[in-house]
């Protein structure tokens, strides 16, 4: 609650000239986690008390409302603002949790072909003035609606699942970045007890083949599912270990943390009959 | 029974078959962005050829194709005449003396590339112009050439 006295009210015009961070969070192919990784990492990122915007991209296709709880706060989206039907402070809404986190949801009845990209790079770079981190939840795919996510973006975190599909698509979507002044890594859902049985391709294996600097490992775990259930992303939650993984990913982007990404292990037998007899829901 | 037994002390290691499927897409992937790479390599190859037999550069085809272990090189080079001086004991579709290797894997192939095939074609047609047949492997004379680190066996990494 400290942030809530003593930030000067992040987003609004009267607050001093930053110039923050502009991520796009991307992946190219669908469904490996962009959106909950854009929510934890915003959510972590403000928790530090930075001032953080996220930009929900997916237009057609909203969700990182969603995965925030903030659904229902949603009244305008980034299409009425590029458009000038509202101001940028009309849009942006306040994360219920965290007093220093923004979102700019995507219009949820409109086409991606809709929003224009030069429209975009302003609005990414209006908010960069605003925040510390500007985080762009982008689309899947590599149309208009990747162009326009990463138009206004300097840096780039590239979300991957250990799958051959997700690594074909991350490395295509590396080479249409080009020259970001960083592009890197998170490797999604792993599966520490199918690596261990070779059943799974490994963090080396994916990064024998992107050969980008490594932020973070998260694991497949219930945990992802029910924060998305409820709204809550993980990292509000002290004893979620997947929690601490994105944190850990928040610090490593902020520069604060520079301990070597941990890969997970498979769970213990004491773990194991820790979470048959108290599995959480 | 047999089959349970197997299965139990050699389970399947199905990260192994993600690996190698990656390497081999991938390899397909950079090859289909690398045109200039096929360009100089199709020049290449016609410029060998041509020691040999005539030619017919109009209607030569090179390109690559992933088939199931492997992405193979396929060239269609139609003949028009044998040269004069008939190179001696080469068998056509035998190697040349000294095969010359298209110089270097692309820059944008970060990673050593496996074996690749070059399936010569052509060899007993002799002024045959016909166009590229789908790739029927069994009329067709292959070799293998290694390149950088080829292993034409799955091995891991």
């Amino acid at each position: 609650m400290r942030e809530l006295q003593e930030d000067p009210a992040p987003g609004s015009s009267s607050a001093p000239r930053r110039r923050g961070r502009a991520i796009v969070v991307t992946s190219g192919k669908g469904g490996v986690g962009k959106t909950t990784t854009t929510a934890n990492l915003g959510t972590a990122l403000a928790l530090t008390g930075a001032a953080v915007a996220l930009i929900d991209a997916d237009v057609g296709l909203r969700n990182l409302d969603i995965v925030l709880g903030l659904e229902a706060r949603v009244r305008n989206h980034v299409l009425d603002v590029l458009e000038g039907r509202v101001t940028l402070d009309d849009a942006l809404v306040t994360d219920k949790r965290v007093p220093t986190l923004r979102l700019l949801a995507a219009a949820q009845t409109r086409e991606k072909d809709d929003v224009d990209t030069e429209a975009m790079r302003a609005l990414v770079d209006s908010l960069r003035d605003r925040f510390d981190y500007v985080l762009i939840d982008c689309p899947a795919g590599i149309e208009k609606g990747f162009t326009n996510a990463i138009v206004g973006a300097d840096e780039a975190i590239i979300v991957c699942t250990p799958e051959v599909a997700a690594v074909r698509d991350a490395d295509r979507v590396v080479g249409l970045l080009g020259n970001r002044t960083s592009i890197k890594l998170i490797v999604n859902r792993l599966r520490p007890d199918l690596v261990r049985r070779g059943k799974m391709l490994s963090v080396d294996d994916v990064n024998a083949i992107l050969r980008l600097p490594l932020l973070g490992v998260i694991a497949d775990e219930p945990g992802v599912i029910i924060s998305t259930n409820k709204g809550e992303p993980l990292v509000l939650d002290d004893a979620s270990a997947t929690g601490a993984a994105y944190r850990a990913i928040a610090g490593r982007i902020a520069g604060t943390d520079t301990s070597t990404p941990e890969i997970p292990l498979p769970p213990t037998l004491f773990q194991k009959l820790g979470s048959f007899f108290g599995g959480r829901r | 029974m047999i089959e349970f037994f197997r299965k139990l002390f050699a389970p399947e290691q199905s990260g192994a078959t993600a690996r190698e499927r990656l390497r081999l897409v991938l390899l397909s992937d950079h090859l289909s962005l690398a045109p200039d790479v096929v360009e100089s390599l199709r020049a290449d190859l016609i410029a060998v050829i041509s020691k040999y037999v005539e030619v017919d550069e109009a209607n030569c085809d090179v390109s690559f194709e992933q088939q199931d272990r492997a992405v193979a090189v396929l060239a269609n080079i139609p003949i028009l005449a044998m040269r004069s001086r008939t190179p001696p004991s080469s068998p056509p579709g035998a190697p040349p003396a000294s095969p010359p290797h298209s110089p270097d894997p692309p820059p944008s192939m970060g990673d050593p590339i496996g074996a690749a095939y070059a399936v010569a074609d052509g060899g007993e047609s002799g002024g045959s112009a016909a166009v590229a047949p789908p790739p029927s492997p069994a009329p067709r004379k292959r070799r293998r050439r290694r390149r950088a680190s080829g292993n034409p066996a799955p091995a891991p990494g």
